[in-house]
């Protein structure tokens, strides 16, 4: 037999589906080291996602918005339920918390600038509030977390909103996590903490379980800061029917729930990518628990993990929420995971785009590291110009799709506007399947 | 209900020093009243439980809360001093940042929480988690402690002059603990450690700012903290999880 016909004679080759190349290429890691993958950026799965839902936009029976002359308003004010000093942002997306120690001073000023420039908020993270981030932020939100480094009173007050942090949708029951090359002489002092180690946070708050230990808490808080500030608190995506009803129960003025697709500066990968729901899953349950209580609008709704357009934006909108959130996309405006640096990837053994090893500190963008040189290599009021442009467009393609479907408010869309292109996206979102007026699942959300 | 508001100002300047009756005043009012002021001394009664009395002070203040008082008393206090004539809640003086406060009886779980400086005096026993999180605040306790004190601890100093439950200073950093009587058990990184003549400087000067007699001999402490294996995450050390 000759060559040309021995191929014929052996078993073709044929990759697995399910030990794929991701999955050998782990298994080999795993074995070559006897630690879990941590990295950070979010889940990479692939997952039903607003990719999975269209627009419908106008027709004989819903009339557009001139798309160049008519308004359609974007503002949201969050904090109307108890707070006497709710916040307008202009837009409805807001910057997700990310800590300085996870990302760098600059990357922390950049944040501040480019939405202030918009007009929205930005968010503390562990390790407190920095001067760069409170002078850069003309709307500033201070997270209290189960770690409470750099937790003041003074920062709270200097804070133009709080949210009480229980879990991220990376990592729904996790704690943070910040190893020791990024504890910089000026993180370590911020969270009291020797310079150089790694630093576990905790996954509980020191002072209180349970819904009802909550509604104290937050009551704390509000006596602290006067009622003056907003509450909000954070949820990972896990039930999010029960924790934005139990959420609302302890007071708060706003929900802020993660999907699994929310990014993280450095978590297990097992936990990334199997821990949580999907973004889009989550969105209806939490509107519901809202609406059974009579609270939706009353008490707002932010959405993120995974909102990287104004169609995503649009989307969440539709599905209930009154504004979206935004971490990973911000990184990434600011310049992170930027072709430029392609030649510095290569040398860390990745490329552009695939870059997720923030927690190693060595981003060659200047982002995700506390390496006094990398740092600077993020110019803040360039990199702040990037995300106000990126929240520019962010915001135009949400008014885009929002005029087409008839909407003088973003917060118009609803979700008779939107169809699903599989059935699981329709069960998820509970709107009907594209061509159809089939919806997996109705009634039990 | 809202409650009736006894006259607690004169004009807009709140009176230095009030006697104020939750009785009749409502938590926020008193705490308004207190945040409005810049300091002075004031007599709390009727706290019935009610949770953050007093919370978020920031002055030159002498607080007396007579009675017992619910969670997060004196929570994230600055300055003041706050003496409670009975028990408190969970979370008593949280996240205090300097200042005093003394609570005569029983203290429930997370006293102290996250506590960044100042002093807090328990004359009688701390549940659970006592000191957990520390991150300066200087703790006594003059009878016990629950399990997982002093969890996680980052700075400060934790004495208890009776026991100490399971797990003590799980986790450590660089907290000092001080126990006079037995420990339960400690939890993973926390070790004996040498009581040298500094510690029992140290120690005598902590426990007269407590008021605690002359009587007691600081060589009767045993000195906790950690053994700093734990400090960066080493596969070898799993099993210390």
């Amino acid at each position: 037999m000759s060559r040309r016909n021995d191929r014929w004679v052996h078993t073709p080759r044929r990759s697995s589906a399910i030990f794929d190349k991701y999955a050998i290429a782990e298994i080999h890691r795993a074995a070559a080291t006897g630690i879990y993958d941590i990295r950070g950026f979010g889940a990479k799965r692939q997952l039903p996602h607003f990719d999975d839902l269209l627009f419908l936009g106008a027709s004989i029976s819903r009339y557009p918005l001139e798309g160049y002359r008519e308004k359609c308003a974007t503002d949201v004010t969050l904090g109307t339920r108890f707070a006497k000093k709710p916040i307008t942002l202009k837009i409805p997306i807001t910057i997700a918390g990310m800590s300085f120690g996870s990302l760098s001073a600059p990357a922390k000023e950049a944040l501040g600038r480019g939405a202030s420039a918009a007009g929205t908020s930005t968010t503390t993270g562990d390790g407190g509030m920095t001067r760069e981030e409170r002078q850069h932020s003309s709307l500033l939100v201070y997270q209290v977390l189960p770690s409470r480094y750099g937790m003041e009173p003074d920062q709270l007050r200097r804070a133009d909103a709080i949210e009480v942090v229980v879990g991220q949708g990376a990592k729904p029951g996790g704690g943070g996590m910040l190893l020791g090359q990024k504890i910089s002489e000026r993180v370590a002092r911020m969270r009291t903490l020797p310079a150089g180690i790694d630093q576990r946070s905790a996954c509980r708050h020191p002072d209180w379980t349970g819904p009802d230990d909550l509604q104290i808490k937050i009551e704390e808080l509000r006596e602290i800061t006067d009622w003056e500030k907003p509450i909000y608190v954070k949820v990972g995506a896990a039930r999010p029917y029960y924790d934005t009803a139990l959420a609302v129960k302890a007071g708060a003025d706003v929900v802020v729930l993660d999907g699994m697709q929310g990014g993280t500066a450095a978590t297990q990968d097992v936990f990334i990518e199997h821990c949580g729901i999907p973004t889009l899953a989550a969105i209806r349950p939490a509107v519901r628990a809202l609406q059974e209580l009579d609270m939706h609008r009353k008490v707002q709704l932010i959405v993120s993990g995974g909102i990287r357009s104004g169609a995503d934006v649009a989307k969440a909108l539709a599905l209930g929420a009154d504004a979206v959130s935004i971490g990973t996309a911000a990184l990434i405006a600011l310049g992170d995971n930027h072709p430029r640096w392609e030649a510095e990837y290569r040398k860390l053994g990745t490329t552009a785009g695939c870059y997720d090893d923030w927690h190693e500190g060595k981003d060659p963008a200047g982002i995700t590291t506390q390496d006094p040189a990398l740092t600077q290599r993020l110019d803040p009021i360039e990199a702040g110009k990037r995300l106000a442009n990126y929240l520019a467009v962010l915001t135009l393609e949400c008014q885009t799709i929002a005029r087409a479907n008839g909407k003088s408010h973003v917060h118009n869309l609803e979700p008779e506007d939107l169809v699903a292109l599989t059935v699981e996206a329709a069960a998820m979102a509970q709107v009907p399947l594209a061509g159809t007026d089939w919806i997996p699942g109705r009634g039990r959300g | 209900m809202a409650r009736k508001s006894t006259a607690a100002k004169v004009g807009t300047q709140p009176v230095r020093n009030s006697t104020l009756d939750l009785a009749h005043l409502s938590v926020r009012e008193i705490n308004q009243l207190l945040h409005d002021a810049d300091g002075g001394d004031f007599l709390i009664q009727n706290p019935r439980g009610l949770h953050a009395i007093a919370a978020g002070l920031d002055g030159d203040f002498n607080v007396t809360i007579d009675g017992h008082v619910g969670y997060y008393c004196a929570g994230m206090n600055k300055r003041a001093s706050v003496m409670i004539n009975g028990n408190a809640g969970t979370g008593v003086a949280e996240n205090m940042m300097s200042g005093r406060v003394h609570v005569k009886g029983d203290v429930s779980q997370s006293a102290g929480a996250t506590g960044c400086g100042g002093l807090l005096i328990v004359d009688g026993n701390a549940s659970s988690r006592c000191g957990i999180s520390l991150r300066g605040l200087e703790i006594v306790v003059k009878g016990s402690v629950g399990h997982m004190s002093a969890f996680m601890a980052q700075a400060g100093t934790l004495v208890v002059l009776g026991d100490a439950g399971d797990a003590l200073g799980d986790s450590i950093y660089e907290a000092r603990l001080y126990v006079r009587g037995q420990v339960g058990s400690l939890g993973a990184d926390c070790v004996v450690k040498d009581m040298r003549d500094g510690h029992k400087a140290a120690l005598r000067r902590l426990l007269d700012a407590a008021g605690v007699g002359g009587g007691l001999d600081v060589s009767d402490f045993r000195r906790y903290g950690s053994a700093r294996a734990l400090y960066n995450f080493h596969i070898d050390n799993l099993g210390s999880y």
